[in-house]
């Protein structure tokens, strides 16, 4: 495809990608290298001398203990993952379910209900948490993992049904035909004929609703107020700013340590993470 | 069918798991977690939001019925006013800039070269990592006493006075568009590039035999090509920046003196900062209107693509 001289395979291709990745990466970069500097480095003014922003030749683990001997960061790693794994598994549960449903079985309004079901996709967080706050109350669930765990499908059970009737729609009609001839009801081809056809799917479903419940904000921020209930990003956010004084410092290695598990699973499963970015949007 | 093929000598089964022979039975009884789950959590919520909205409920305080009061009441206030003009500027300038940029982006991953993947695995790194999380490093790089950035661009001889990024009004816009499109521009790559793979070499090819030039090729062949992903992937983004809250909660918080404020943001403000919780649920449902359009906009555009 590329045409031409050296130069310019670097000018138009090699620099803008290697440009590209550099400004995706520095925040994150700036983050690790933040964690380590000691405060006496940290808050040196931009324009003083010796500023030395690239690197540090004290590395210390004072921010990352502060983390932990100061705040509760540890419960709020446990209690992020717990929330996101406990979302994700019912999420998945019922995004399979239903979607084998609108994909595979023949009843009324299955149209109408698959209308519907992307529509609340589409639905935005934003748009329900002050009434839904109410709701949690009365139910008394506030200030509970369960707010949460029993919010998050919300925006979850939609994507994963979504996804998973793309891929029970590609798996031939034959399969499930040849094993009711055999004997087996509707529920036994399903759960053992057509999930483990699914099972790149429903991976896919998994890791991506895993990493939307570990990013969520807003219903963990309204739905939660004691510091030890809280998930990462509304601990970070609450706990280690004081009016108007920010701990940049532990705040960074929160922000570090609090994208570390996602980045693990995520590095893990790359390619059905991105098969289930790709086919979210493909409807 | 299949049907009559179990109703033979087979053991029959039990009453109940006989039902769910039944295919509309076994799709209820599919369906029933879901349809629970979507009715307390967003059908139950949304009507309960409009009645909130229609009402003069505070924190501890059960208001009473006032009509559309509180809509007229935020129509008439210009932070409000300055919330609905920041949400369509962020949205359509962020939008612009994220497609325009993940195409670019794409373009130069749809290619071999070395470390490919890899390369691509560590781009959508913005897009994985809690937005909360980004936006405090962020924040930080913006921070105005201690600033890499400014601190780059006045070595680079860009500068010579610091620049207050979030401190002043129109600056604290363009910082948090900027952060935007950094968390976007990865999503919008990707998926473009999932759309570009699916183009065959064949006709790109074919134009070239034909004498069009690069950029006549880009736009005659590919473009037309990929709208379909492009449309669905820019409606998808449109809905999640309109809706936006986190990325301004941490940066500005709507500051500064409520410049910055979007819809979410300045419905938090007001139903759970000052425990205004009908005029905050009226904010949030003001969302509405330009939400159920885009929805109609991508549902008609599927409609239409799907009978093509």
């Amino acid at each position: 495809m590329i045409e031409g001289a050296v130069w310019r395979k670097w000018v138009f291709y090699n620099i803008p990608l290697i440009l590209f990745v550099f400004v995706l990466l520095f925040p994150f970069y700036w983050m690790i290298i933040t964690t380590f500097r000691p405060d006496g480095e940290l808050y040196r003014p931009w324009n003083a001398a010796n500023y030395q922003p690239f690197w540090t030749n004290n590395p210390t683990l004072d921010h990352v203990l502060y983390l932990f001997e100061e705040t509760s960061f540890g419960r709020w790693m446990l209690n992020t993952m717990f929330i996101a794994a406990v979302s994700t598994v019912i999420s998945l549960i019922c995004g399979v379910f239903a979607g084998y449903a609108l994909a595979r079985l023949n009843f009324p309004f299955a149209g109408g209900l698959g209308t519907v079901i992307f529509v609340t996709y589409l639905v935005p967080q934003t748009l329900l948490f002050i009434p839904l706050a109410e709701i949690i109350r009365n139910f008394q669930l506030g200030d509970t993992p369960w707010a949460l765990i029993l919010t998050y499908p919300t925006f979850l059970i939609p994507f994963c049904t979504w996804l998973m009737m793309g891929y029970f729609k590609a798996i031939p009609k034959e399969l499930e035909e040849c094993a009711r001839i055999d004997g087996a009801s509707r529920w036994k081809a399903m759960v053992y004929i057509i999930l483990p056809v699914a099972v790149p799917g429903i991976l896919s479903a998994g890791i991506f609703a895993f990493t939307l419940s570990w990013n969520e904000f807003i219903y963990a921020l309204v739905f939660l107020s004691s510091p030890d209930q809280k998930t990462v990003p509304v601990g970070v956010t609450s706990e280690l700013i004081r009016g108007d004084v920010f701990f940049w410092g532990p705040l960074m290695a929160g922000a570090l340590l609090g994208s570390i598990p996602v980045a693990i699973v995520y590095s893990f499963f790359v390619e059905h993470y991105v098969s289930g970015l790709t086919g979210s949007v493909k409807g | 069918m299949a049907v009559t093929a179990v109703s033979g000598p087979v053991a029959r089964p039990t009453p109940r798991l006989r039902r769910m022979e039944d295919e509309r039975w076994l799709a209820f009884a599919l369906l029933v977690p879901t349809a629970v789950l979507l009715g307390l959590f967003i059908a139950y919520p949304f009507i309960e939001g409009v009645l909130l909205s229609l009402n003069s409920t505070r924190v501890g305080v059960k208001g009473d019925f006032v009509g559309l009061k509180n809509f007229d009441k935020i129509w008439n206030d210009s932070i409000f006013r300055t919330s609905v003009w920041n949400t369509f500027w962020y949205t359509g300038v962020t939008t612009v800039f994220k497609l325009a940029l993940g195409l670019w982006l794409a373009m130069l991953l749809n290619r071999h070269f070395k470390g490919k993947a890899l390369v691509r695995a560590f781009i959508l790194l913005p897009f994985i990592i809690p937005t909360v999380l980004s936006t405090f490093a962020w924040k930080w790089m913006f921070d105005p006493t201690f600033s890499v950035i400014n601190w780059t661009l006045f070595q680079l001889g860009f500068i010579t006075q610091r620049i207050n990024w979030l401190g002043d009004p129109d600056l604290a816009m363009t910082s948090i568009i900027i952060v935007n499109v950094w968390r976007g521009v990865p999503f919008f790559a990707i998926s473009l590039l999932a759309g570009l793979q699916t183009i065959s070499p064949e006709l790109q090819e074919a134009a070239a035999i034909d004498g069009a030039r690069p950029w006549q090729r880009f736009w005659h062949v590919t473009w037309p090509l990929l709208l379909p992903v492009t449309m669905v992937v820019v409606l998808f983004s449109v809905i999640q920046t309109f809706a936006d809250f986190q990325l301004v909660y941490v940066m500005t918080g709507g500051g500064p003196a409520n410049a910055t404020h979007l819809f979410a943001t300045y419905a938090y403000q007001l139903g759970i900062g000052t425990g205004l919780l009908s005029e905050g649920a009226a904010v949030s449902l003001a969302m509405f209107p330009f939400l159920f359009l885009i929805v109609v906009v991508q549902l008609l555009y599927i409609r239409r693509v799907e009978t093509r």
